[in-house]
């Protein structure tokens, strides 16, 4: 990374007028329209919206915006070409730190990362740096020329990349600009991992994902589909025999966790990551155009168990799929809740009912079989857990049973075990994650490097992309250098 | 995309697929699936390899029509694509010498077990094989099953074949000739499999069976394939498919997999009245929708 040089400013109003200047709106369908639909939310800012908003920008000598970014988009030289109109040199600028930058300017939790940084943050509203990224991003998908992509002199070096989400999309973007041949090898049939099965068309059109991969295949990556690492081909086989130098382990989150309480076994019972499978990867909503089945919704209470970005979309999608009544239920209070704060302000204006201090007990039956409700508890917070927030306690004498038809868990993953079960010498942690360092993402295995949720366990889509930054540069270092 | 270098029915409704897919081939080991997708719209359904040669790079798969994508599949013949194929999944049997080693197959199942058969006949042991199915013309793999067996015992539902009768039948017979049976691999129907547990139970016979639940993605991620052994949730794709039988809670199994049932009749309806002349048109697609993506891939 180049350090940011200071430029004389080419935005004409005075600092205390920009701090005047109210954060610029995002457009947004209607709730009432959006929530039957599973059309994108936001519809992205006008040229006008994003220079209105880009001449927010205080410049900050020190930007914390920066700073905060895990892959580090230098976030003040950017939205200063904005504010010159260069919306093609903005988007290149922010392609120096970020390969996807459509995909980050709509699911980053900006408020933990840039715009938690923001100065004007402290004093009125931060800067719409997602918004802004997002604009970019999109301006220059509509204006991509992919002839002008320079490539760079080849190095005659081969690195595998292993699982195509964030971080390995990432890695892959980041290796490809050092000259290095660069393969993605994919489990499923689609290119995107958490990207594509995941996040719901509403949050991240599947479009968005294509162009980005398109862009990265016009870069030179390749790749491959329908290879499962582990059992396909394993590590040790792509190094040895398929003669890669390095390889990068990106396979993301593992199966889900359930709570192991009573009556999870129901028919109506599933794992959020199943219900967004079915629904984003295989296109359950299109039943019957697609042939991939989903319980009928229509009418139905369901509720969702977590307060998580996954279990936002999850009920989200749900109530999209027509249900009657869309719960969450988490069991601290809203100030606990890990989902993006947008996300929350989203499913709130769309009618999710939030019950929170709230978790299930006990799932009941209807004698055939299916979920019929779930006994629910209060909860309140007592002391501080080892993770810092307050743990919840139940309220005795506050069980109440709520009438529900489907009841989706999205309370955590585990570790994926394949890989790891089938590379000899590769270190994991007590949970079964890959140990990797936490500056170089090395691992125990000379020339394997891992990141993202394999390594970290359940994070988000812009922490997995800072590891895959860092392992593409250790990457890079070690195949110069050729010293471990 | 992946060809389909030999089609040919082997049964009413049975169809035997030679699939060209080489990092495949290559790896699979017996108790092994692969999932496959047909096309574009197309579910992912999981499918266990009878066979594979790794010279040759193919895979073999038995296929019995039951649901649309199996008759959609039954449907392609030698040089058509699929769109996808993903494997080996799950873990291998394991392969030792246990003694004798009782293998049931019921129906297509015995597919299923033609390749753990194979092993454990060549690890050593002796392999005793009861093969089931509802008439003689059901009756599949009969000579292989043969070739790797001591001793080939056969049952049919309707006595139009062989004996009259279960598989169950025959393992109960054995046990009480006094045969000392080290284990049994039973891969069928689920009511066929939880028959076999029943009996071996009693008896303190460790028995295997290979699972076949819901399932998406195959690679532990989505755990559709959950099933609940020892009141714990388990996964088919990363736990299994085999797992211990007297641990099994079939009646959950057979109550998740009835989960779609009505929109599966609704595919199968809607594909009945496809008629042959729209269903060319529809192998055609794939062919083309096979074809554009393989370039892409």
């Amino acid at each position: 990374m180049t350090p940011p040089v200071k430029t004389p400013s080419l935005n004409v109003l005075p600092l205390k007028e920009r701090m005047k200047v109210p954060r610029q709106h995002m457009p947004e369908q209607a709730p009432n329209l959006r929530a039957t639909n599973f059309t994108e939310v936001n519809l992205g800012y006008s040229t006008e919206l994003a220079r209105q908003e880009a001449i927010r920008c205080l410049e900050c000598a020190k930007p914390a915006c920066t700073d905060q970014c895990p892959v580090g988009v230098k976030v003040r030289e950017f939205v200063q070409l904005i504010v010159a109109g260069d919306f093609m040199g903005a988007a290149g600028k922010i392609r120096e730190d970020n390969v996807l930058p459509a995909i980050t300017g709509r699911v980053c939790p900006q408020e933990d990362h840039c715009e938690g940084g923001c100065l004007m943050g402290k004093k009125v509203q931060s800067l719409g740096i997602g918004y802004l990224e997002r604009f970019v991003a999109d301006y220059e998908q509509q204006h991509l020329d992919f002839t002008k992509i320079r490539k760079a002199p080849p190095t005659g070096k081969k690195v595998a990349i292993v699982g195509s989400g964030p971080s390995g999309l990432t890695a892959a973007g980041d290796l490809i600009q050092k000259g290095h041949q660069v393969r993605v090898f994919e489990a499923l049939h689609e290119i995107g991992g958490v990207l594509v099965y995941g996040i719901p068309e509403f949050r991240l059109p599947k479009k968005i994902i294509c162009e980005q991969v398109d862009y990265m295949r016009a870069m030179g990556v390749e790749f491959e589909t329908d290879v499962v690492v582990g059992r396909t081909v394993t590590i040790d086989e792509l190094m040895n025999e398929e003669g890669y130098d390095a390889v990068f382990i990106g396979t993301g989150a593992g199966l889900p966790q359930f709570m192991a309480i009573p009556g999870e076994h129901l028919n109506g019972v599933y794992s959020a990551n199943e219900f967004l499978t079915r629904i984003n990867l295989m296109h359950a909503y299109e039943f019957p155009r697609y042939d991939e089945p989903m319980v009928d919704l229509g009418g139905k209470h369901v509720a969702v168990i977590g307060g998580g970005n996954t279990a936002l979309d999850a009920i989200r999608s749900a109530l999209r799929l027509g249900a009657g009544k869309a719960y969450v239920l988490y069991r601290r209070s809203e100030n606990e809740m890990p989902a993006r704060a947008e996300e929350v302000k989203h499913a709130k204006q769309e009618g999710i009912n939030f019950q929170v201090l709230t978790a299930p007990v006990e799932f009941l039956s209807n004698g055939n079989g299916w979920l019929k409700a779930a006994r629910c508890v209060r909860m309140e917070l007592g002391e501080p857990d080892a993770s810092g927030r307050r743990r919840p306690v139940p309220i005795p004498g506050s069980d109440f049973d709520l009438p529900l038809s489907l009841a989706i868990m999205a309370i955590g993953t585990s570790a994926n075990p394949i890989v790891q079960s089938t590379t000899p010498g590769l270190q994991t942690n007590k949970r079964g994650y890959i140990q990797a360092d936490e500056s170089t993402q090395r691992t125990s295995r000379k020339g394997v490097f891992a990141g993202g949720d394999i390594v970290t366990g359940s994070a988000t889509v812009i922490l997995a992309m800072g590891a895959g930054r860092r392992a593409a540069q250790s990457i890079h270092d070690y195949l110069i250098s050729g010293v471990w | 995309m992946f060809k389909i270098v030999h089609a040919a029915l082997i049964a009413p409704g049975i169809k035997r697929f030679v699939i060209e897919a080489p990092r495949i081939a290559r790896k699979q080991k017996p108790g092994q699936f692969v999932i496959l997708r047909l096309y574009e719209q197309g579910e992912r359904i999981p499918l266990t390899i009878e066979r594979s040669d790794p010279q040759k790079g193919t895979i073999n798969i038995v296929v019995q029509s039951a649901g649309k994508t199996t008759h959609f599949l039954n449907c392609l013949e030698t040089g058509d694509h699929i769109l996808d194929v993903v494997g080996p999944l799950g873990k291998p049997s394991e392969i030792k010498n246990f003694g004798t080693v009782v293998v049931m197959g019921g129906g297509v199942g015995t597919a299923m077990t033609y390749p753990t058969a194979a092993a454990l006949k060549a690890a050593g042991n002796r392999v005793i094989s009861i093969v089931g199915a509802r008439n003689k013309e059901l009756v599949i793999l009969e000579r292989e099953m043969g070739e790797v067996s001591d001793q080939l015992l056969i049952t049919t539902d309707d006595g139009s074949y062989a004996e009259k009768g279960f598989v169950t039948d025959k393992l109960r017979q054995l046990i009480d000739h006094g045969e000392r049976i080290d284990l049994v691999l039973a891969v069928g129907p689920i009511p066929m499999m939880k028959a076999v547990a029943d009996v071996t139970r009693k008896e303190g016979i460790p028995t295997v069976v290979s699972l076949n639940p819901i399932m998406i993605d195959g690679t532990g991620m989505c755990g559709g394939c959950r099933v609940l052994v020892d009141s714990k949730s388990e996964f088919a794709c990363v736990d299994g498919p085999e797992f211990d039988a007297h641990r099994v809670n079939f009646e959950v199994l057979i109550q998740r997999n009835a989960m779609y049932r009505e929109a599966e009749r609704r595919s199968m309806e809607e594909f009945r009245q496809l008629g042959t002349v729209k269903l060319k048109a529809l192998r055609q697609e794939l062919e083309h929708a096979c074809a554009g993506n393989g370039g892409r891939r």
